[in-house]
């Protein structure tokens, strides 16, 4: 990549302000650093990721108003989050993890079980258990 | 308590940890250098291992092996440590802080506050240096950012007992040894003759095989898993491949610094050569990148897009087989 080819598409990145540094080469062929303030494939791959997370959390919220699955499912998906990450958070086995899920199991849940979860989440446990949907 | 450490801006977190702990330890060390040195180009495809619901694919060692390979063949010491204690972990970058040692941490992107939003994954590899404390904050050296930045103790905290894949426990990790000669040119050496060997190692999942087995699989995801996922499994590749100059061209682009200024430490122009062709290569994989954001972009439900794009990708494989082995011959 040439130096004048680093690209300064207006990203995710200008946003923040943030520039990230790249090596390119200068006239004589010789490399050197510049600093780009980001590349549209690259937004447009962060950005997949985004919108497919937001309909994760989507489809979890509905799952939970439908009492379908237990709030944990839904914060876990907000927090991007999947069983084995949120497994190892809470320090128990995933098919615990999973097993909370089911609302049934999820009502009988201890506080100091709660606590772990709502811990994980940056919420407190009181969030955890009055959900709301809308 | 502030150490004078001095922060410079790096493609790569790791090299930059390391290349600017070394430099704050008296060693002018270069970005590229750590990165060729410590055989950060790599290419591992992970089937079993899920990232963000698809499968990890990594360009970069393990977590810590660039650091640690540079200092074992640059006769370095390096002191590494793990806690299964927060309260230990703490007390062990306190003293440190004292004594006027920057510290390199590993750490969670996740709760790294000053990071964009889309950043904030829950990938565990990241490296930072802390180099001072005040009442409220650390100041924190992020070799990605611009300039140095903050976090407070809490958040420090949270982002080194991150939990999940490469957990990084609290790892920290500082200098101990430097010495006053090093034996660059043995080094070099060392670190291409590893890079030729991962990137053609005779293993399916590993370097140019590793991406010959993903450009086949490009194009049998669209049939066997959907489009929708397809194009997920797409963008998690270019992601992997362009966020925060790991990866793809960008790597491709550090080893070929590497290799210019290795050709002027060994007094060998073929590694010139080789680093313009590195560059050539560096150039294909961006381009790989832009078609295949064109692709989830517009949500193409073609199949023919994916054999373009496999064929694409094997193209790049072919051509860094005949690299290495060039390499290869190029020092021996």
């Amino acid at each position: 990549m040439k130096k004048e080819e680093v690209p300064q598409d207006k990203g995710n990145l200008s946003k923040t302000n943030m520039k990230e540094l790249v090596y390119a080469t200068d006239e004589n062929g010789n490399y050197t650093t510049a600093l780009s303030s980001g590349w549209e494939p690259k937004s447009i791959a962060l950005s997949n990721s985004i919108e497919e997370i937001s309909e994760r959390i989507a489809i979890a919220k509905a799952q939970v108003a439908n009492n379908e699955v237990s709030p944990i499912s839904y914060y876990m998906e907000l927090c991007r989050m999947d069983i084995a990450v949120l497994s190892s958070y809470v320090g128990m086995w995933q098919w615990r993890v999973k097993r909370h899920f089911k609302p049934k199991v999820f009502a009988g849940l201890s506080d100091n079980i709660l606590k772990k979860y709502a811990d994980s989440f940056n919420i407190t446990v009181e969030e955890l258990k009055n959900f709301k949907t809308n | 308590m502030k150490t004078d450490f001095t922060h410079h801006q790096s493609a790569h977190c790791e090299n930059g940890v390391a290349s600017n702990l070394l430099k704050h330890n008296g060693l002018n060390i270069s970005e590229p250098m750590v990165f060729g040195i410590g055989s950060g180009l790599f290419f591992v495809y992970l089937p079993f291992l899920k990232v963000n619901y698809a499968p990890a694919i990594s360009y970069r060692p393990m977590p810590g092996q660039i650091f640690n390979r540079l200092a074992k063949r640059l006769g370095l010491k390096i002191k590494r440590q793990k806690f299964s204690s927060q309260a230990n972990a703490v007390k062990t970058l306190d003293e440190n802080l004292k004594n006027n040692i920057p510290s390199g941490l590993q750490v969670g992107v996740y709760n790294l506050t000053y990071f964009p939003d889309e950043y904030r994954f829950h990938f565990n590899a990241h490296n930072l240096v802390v180099y001072g404390k005040t009442e409220t904050d650390y100041l924190i050296s992020d070799p990605v950012m611009e300039n140095v930045t903050t976090l407070t103790h809490e958040e420090l905290n949270k982002v080194r007992f991150a939990k999940g894949a490469f957990a990084p426990r609290g790892q920290i990790y500082y200098p101990i040894q430097v010495p006053a000669n090093v034996d660059l040119k043995g080094a070099i050496i060392k670190g291409i003759k590893n890079t030729c060997r991962d990137m053609l190692a005779p293993m399916p999942i590993i370097g140019v095989r590793g991406i010959r087995l993903v450009a086949r699989l490009i194009k049998k995801w669209p049939v066997k898993e959907g489009t929708k996922k397809a194009n997920h499994y797409l963008a998690q590749i270019v992601r992997m491949q362009e966020e925060i100059g790991t990866g793809g061209g960008g790597f491709r682009f550090i080893y070929a610094a590497f290799l210019q200024e290795a050709a002027v430490v060994l007094n060998n122009d073929e590694l010139q050569k080789l680093s313009l062709e590195m560059t050539a290569i560096g150039d294909l994989w961006r381009d790989f990148a832009v078609e295949a954001s064109r692709v989830y972009k517009n949500r193409s439900t073609k199949v023919d897009v994916y054999n373009l794009l496999s064929d694409q990708l094997l193209a790049i494989a072919d051509k860094e087989e005949v690299f290495f082995k060039k390499l290869k011959k190029a020092i021996s």
